[in-house]
């Protein structure tokens, strides 16, 4: 199969859309940037690509709560064709407030009968947070972590802390190989070790920056690997040897990989 | 049916909002036993809403039940008045915080939607916060209400049950002309209508409109007048600085025609001359932003504005509007700019003024920085734009009065820099809807604030809804790339009134008042035309564009309506239905305003020695630097900014081994995939300006120059913009001590070759109130220029940043230190006054600049840091901790314009262009040779001992030794919280 077709969906208050795309175009992919009233009228449009990308920003605002009322315009008009897209073995990426949609509706397969079972909250220092943190990959589930071990990326948001109901349903997850991303402590040497107490940045449980879906094809996470694809994005580079490409780069490259 | 959903934090969860309550009550003395609880709450309106919806939407829109349990009843029920179960919560007195209505609620807006796409119908939706509260009396109930739940400039308070059962819809307008009657005034009761009826104009412009409309035989209407005062308003017109003014000083008398044009304007107009082909200036001094050229596809625009009198009475909201402000003003350029990156600074009293001593009408300056800090974070952060520098002063004559400058620089294809709106196009309103919020800020903006200013202008104050502004860039990005319409320009101050009034200068225009899209019914057709109301931009739309122009808006969900068309009759004529209510003379707006000659002193102020004191250690001294406010690290603030989206951060505010280091300016590539960079950075000392004006403006540049240089930016390529922001210019001794920094202005830009592109003033910025006595005080701020640079660099690759990298390096100290401590930091932190502000040698400071430039290109520097505030002493010890890496200097090499310098006045002077290096052993010789022409010595050496340790000479004693861990902590204490 030559070049995945990548749908990048942005509703108003999106504004990560024009480097998520950059980065998926690095990887080797082929971008197109929609605005979500285009899905809305037509929703089959989504038929014509192998990964649908939800990015980083406001979307509505926030207003409410990050991501909910994306959230629920995907369960209200679209879980028709979400559910067709995932069956066809295809990938979906929420990045930052992607992710807050993504877990908010739904496809990240964190609801039971009783309903929703985990959630993005406030950060515990109630704040809006933009720094670097050290994040280790587990298991092999999730496509977009392939051969991926650690990871050094920024976040930028004030909803992050992920949450579930109750120790049984963390339990669950982290069984079933969810929860695929934590944050953990700068290695030695690594740089950063010295923050290494608050690693954590915004008091997530079992230190989760983010999951997959049962199948490993749907992934949300808060850090935002678009913002890593070029050496001099790292912000120490001008202290360390130079470097070819930004880490977050490695993650694009899976999704396009997967399908070539 | 009225439903009210309210939203709680789970029990076993924190409650953060109460959390910030109960800390704040302690900062005013309430801490003793008090206890809080909270929960949002949304009122619900629809005319069939029944429990079992209700209960859906708190579940699936409003709560997240995994952190959050909710509350659905109809209005008035019990179960909404409960107090949250806790062990005191019984006796608890409920206080609930509604936005005043009109104010913009974009929750409440966003909610309604929402809902609606649940397939309910719903007539309107306002949201609200509760708190219930114990263990406070009633005089602390009353104080914990007014001053930290509550601003009374947005908010009402109700404590109890809401008193009513439906939300207010608006009430229909009747249409009625109502005329001004200016013939029979005289002196005095022209004074009092400009006064009682917010026009603040002079008495000199009242008698020429009573003039004009003598002579026209008849009385003006509302509407006229109201327009005439927007125009002329200071803010808009910038009467004062470009108007003629005779100043004198001890050299002697100059008059001016327009002081401006004369002094900043002329000096960037004879350097373009000067560059001829090599011109890289695009615009400057015309549009709302300044543009300069960036590559062979992009020219880049550069605006800061002021939002000081809203962020006084509503820091939130006023620094809020302020950031959106100056983005539409970036987008209203050229054909518009696309957002790339902010910068603010923001001037402040300090943030431990005890609450006691606040006069009346003044906000808590701590409550007053969290509200300015996150009023800018909110909008920069939700429209995707990168705050990537800014300053943060204080000094307690800003305590009446902060400083909030917001700035912002945009992209622009090059062929998109100018417009020209054509007769016949439809003016056409994108955005926001028009209300009453925000009525008379240009002509409040241009008044004095007093401890009344709240009651009186109220409505002058506003939130913004960044995300209404998002949809509309995206859409006109969009339509700009189609050539859909002629020109842009922002709603800024003055609403309609001023953007109309400036597109249609040239040509003239008819508007149709009635047909503006409005949030609620009762507008006036005044209030219309001058609402401030934020997120609406006009473009001029050639009339076969228009069908187009309306389907691309709308499928992004964008209002846009045509409200009038310019006509090629020299007039502005406003209708409402078809009421002709205005009816002027473009030519009467713009050229009718009576010219006035101020007059301008400056009396400079006699140097006086400065005791300093001769110790044989430091270190206390240096630690009281790094820990005053201004120097104290801003890491608190700067995280709370989203400083990378759009991918392009190459340079980030913080830098070095642990990410917190205060780097000197920001980089930016505005292109993906290409490795050219803006540099944006700033320079600011209001505390030389007590001293000498002059100095202080030269200082500011030099600082901005500084910061740019330091981190790689091209000197031959920066441009500047100034931010005049002074007490009342009408004393003729405020007027000279800004007459003389615009002189410095024109003389550094000559010689540095950096060509002002834009700027603003801000005047009027005092502060009166009746003290206990009765008696009227005045606090005047002192004289503040911001210099914002913005740079280029080739390559970021090039760039370096402030922190030390490795032990075993070289520092060299790149120009002369002075005995200038007047104004220093040191005096500050010891309360010394007297001495010289430091001076600039602007041939130095170039050669001084295009040196460390190309040292930069060659690779040579690791690191660099200019030294500013705190002078040598400061500068090291930043540079160390950023780095964990130590180093140790020797005062006595250092070049000096005298060599009796004291050690004291070597290590913390602040003389102007100064550079501290860090440079290979084995680059030293090339090092040296790019420097040949300018003062410089290897004064030390890096260590890996993480400490710093400064010696007059080797040998010696320690004058400052301290290990680095401790220095960082003294710098990062007093702004964390």
């Amino acid at each position: 199969m030559s070049q995945p077709r990548i749908l990048i969906l942005r509703a108003p208050g999106t504004n990560c859309d024009a480097e998520t795309a950059f980065a998926f175009q690095q990887a080797g992919g082929l971008p197109d940037v929609l605005h979500l009233n285009r899905l809305l009228e037509s929703p089959q449009l989504a038929t014509d690509y192998q990964v649908l990308c939800l990015p980083g920003g406001f979307s509505y605002g926030d207003d409410v709560a990050a991501g909910r009322i994306f959230a629920n315009q995907i369960r209200h008009h679209l879980a028709e064709v979400m559910r067709e897209f995932r069956e066809a073995g295809k990938l979906v990426l929420g990045i930052c407030n992607g992710f807050q949609v993504l877990i908010k509706s739904g496809l990240l397969d964190t609801d039971d009968p009783a309903g929703p079972a985990a959630s993005l909250a406030w950060n515990d220092s109630h704040q809006f947070l933009d720094r670097w943190v050290h994040l280790r990959a587990e298991g092999s589930k999730c496509v977009f972590l392939a051969e991926t071990e650690e990871l050094f990326l920024p976040i930028a948001h004030a909803e992050g802390k992920f949450v579930a109901r109750d120790e049984p349903t963390l339990d669950q997850l982290e069984k079933a190989g969810q929860l695929v991303l934590r944050y953990c402590p700068g290695g030695k040497g690594c740089p950063g070790e010295n923050e290494a107490a608050d690693f954590n940045p915004n008091g997530s449980a079992r230190h989760v920056a983010g999951m997959c879906d049962k199948s490993g094809r749907v992934f949300g996470l808060m850090p935002h690997p678009e913002r890593f694809v070029d050496p001099t994005q790292h912000p120490q580079w001008t202290r360390l040897p130079e470097q070819s490409e930004g880490q977050g780069l490695a993650l694009f490259r899976n999704a396009v990989r997967y399908f070539t | 049916m009225l439903w009210e959903i309210d939203v709680h934090p789970h029990q076993d969860k924190p409650d953060q909002d109460a959390e910030r309550v109960v800390a704040d009550a302690a900062d005013v003395g309430i801490a003793e036993g008090l206890a809080v609880w909270s929960a949002r709450g949304f009122l619900v309106e629809g005319p069939a809403l029944d429990a079992n919806q209700a209960d859906r939407l708190a579940a699936e829109l409003f709560a997240d039940e995994i952190v959050e349990r909710m509350v659905a009843a109809p209005i008035g029920d019990a179960s909404l008045l409960a107090p949250p179960s806790g062990s005191d919560a019984e006796r608890a007195t409920l206080i609930q915080v509604l936005l005043k209505p009109g104010v913009m609620d974009p929750v409440a807006m966003s909610a309604e939607a929402a809902a609606r796409d649940f397939g309910f119908s719903i007539d309107a939706i306002r949201t609200l916060r509760k708190y219930w509260i114990t263990g406070a009396n009633e005089a602390e109930l009353q104080t914990i209400g007014s001053r930290i739940l509550a601003n009374d400039a947005i908010e009402q308070i109700v404590v109890g049950p809401l008193p009513f059962d439906r939300l207010e819809l608006g009430s229909k307008y009747q249409f009625e002309l109502k005329r001004v009657s200016l013939a029979e005034l005289d002196k005095e009761g022209l004074a009092k209508l400009s006064l009682e009826g917010q026009l603040y104009l002079q008495l000199a412009e009242m008698e020429t409109i009573q003039r004009y409309y003598a002579d026209l035989g008849r009385d003006p209407t509302d509407i006229e007048l109201e327009t005439i005062a927007q125009t002329w308003s200071e803010h808009c017109s910038h009467k004062t600085l470009a108007g003629r003014i005779a100043y004198r000083d001890e050299h002697g008398e100059r008059k001016f025609e327009n002081m401006l044009k004369e002094t900043i304007f002329a000096a960037t107009e004879q350097l373009r001359t000067r560059w001829g082909d090599d011109d890289w200036c695009v615009s400057v001094f015309r549009d709302n932003a300044g543009i300069v050229r960036f590559d062979d596809e992009f020219n880049i625009a550069f605006k800061v504005e002021t939002h000081n009198h809203p962020s006084a009475l509503e820091p939130y909201g006023g620094a809020n509007t302020g950031m959106g402000g100056v983005i539409r003003d970036t987008i209203g350029t050229g054909m518009g700019a696309k957002p790339i990156c902010n910068n603010d600074v923001f001037c402040f009293a300090p943030p431990d003024t005890p609450a006691d001593s606040l006069p009346p009408g003044v906000l808590n300056p701590k409550q007053v920085m969290r509200g300015v800090v996150s009023g800018v974070r909110d909008y920069g952060n939700r429209m995707g734009i990168p705050t990537v520098n800014g300053a943060v002063y204080f000094d307690p004559r800003y305590l009446g009065n902060p400083l909030v400058y917001c700035g912002n620089v945009g992209l622009i294809p090059r062929e998109m820099s100018f417009k020209q709106p054509l007769p016949g196009d439809l003016i056409v309103s994108v955005g926001g809807r028009t209300g009453r919020d925000g009525i008379h800020g240009a002509t409040f903006s241009s008044a004095e604030l007093t401890s009344e200013s709240e009651t009186l202008s109220g409505g002058a104050v506003q939130i913004g809804n960044a995300i209404e502004e998002k949809k509309v860039l995206d859409v006109l990005l969009d339509i700009r790339d189609r050539g859909l319409y002629t020109a842009i320009t922002d709603c800024g101050a003055g609403g309609f009134s001023s953007a109309v009034g400036e597109m249609g200068e040239e040509i003239g225009a008819e508007v149709w008042l009635d047909r503006a899209p409005v949030k609620y019914e009762g507008l006036s057709y005044t209030e219309i035309w001058i609402s401030e109301a934020q997120e609406r931009m006009v473009i001029s739309v050639p009339e076969k564009h228009w069908d187009e122009v309306q389907r691309l808006c709308a499928e992004e969900s964008v209002e846009a309506t045509v409200i009038g068309k310019f006509e090629p009759t020299g007039r502005l004529v406003l209708k409402y239905g078809e009421n002709v209510v205005a009816d002027l003379t473009m030519d009467l707006l713009h050229n009718g305003r009576p010219p006035v000659v101020r007059e301008a002193i400056y009396n400079p102020v006699p140097v006086t020695p400065l005791a300093l004191p001769a110790r044989d250690d430091y270190t206390d001294d240096l630690r009281q630097v790094l820990g005053s406010y201004n120097v104290a690290s801003k890491q608190e603030i700067v995280r709370q900014y989203d400083h990378e989206v759009q991918g392009g951060s190459a340079i980030k505010p913080l830098v070095g081994v642990a990410m917190d280091g205060p780097g000197d300016a920001a980089v930016v590539r505005p292109v993906l995939g290409s490795r050219r960079g803006i540099v944006v950075s700033c320079g600011m000392n209001p505390h030389y300006g007590d001293l000498d004006t002059y100095h202080m403006a030269a200082s500011a540049i030099d600082e901005a120059m500084r910061n740019c240089v330091a981190v790689g930016a091209d000197p031959s390529r920066v441009a500047i913009l100034d931010n005049f922001c002074w007490g009342d210019c009408e004393k003729s001794e405020t007027l000279g001590s800004l007459v003389r920094a615009a002189l410095a202005c024109h003389d550094l830009s000559l010689v540095l070759e950096t060509p002002f592109i834009s700027g603003k003033d801000s005047l009027n910025n005092e502060f009166s109130y009746t003290d206990a006595q009765g008696t009227k005080q005045t606090i005047a701020i002192p004289p503040t220029l911001l210099i914002s640079a913005m740079g280029q660099v080739d390559d970021v690759l090039k760039c370096i940043t402030m922190d030390l990298k490795a032990a075993g390096n070289l520092l060299y100290l790149v120009g002369t230190t002075k005995d200038e401590l007047g104004g220093s930091h040191f005096a500050l932190v010891n309360g010394l006054s007297g001495g010289a502000a430091p001076a600039v040698d602007p041939p130095v400071a170039k050669q001084t600049f295009a040196s460390l430039h190309g040292a930069i290109q060659q690779g040579l520097v690791r690191s660099c840091h200019d030294l500013s505030e705190g002078g040598l002493a400061v500068a090291a010890a930043e540079m160390a901790f950023a780095g964990g890496v130590g180093a140790e200097i020797e005062l006595a090499s250092m070049p000096v314009d005298d060599d009796s310098l004291s050690a004291v006045v070597r290590l913390f002077s602040e003389s102007n262009t100064r550079f501290l290096c860090e440079v290979l052993p084995d680059n030293a010789s090339a090092f040296e040779q790019q420097f040949s022409e300018i003062p410089h010595q290897r004064i030390g050496r890096t260590e890996s001992e993480p400490r710093l340790r400064i010696v007059d000479a080797a040998e010696g004693p320690p004058l400052i030794e301290a290990n680095l861990a401790d220095l960082k902590a003294a710098w990062q204490q007093p702004l964390t919280k």
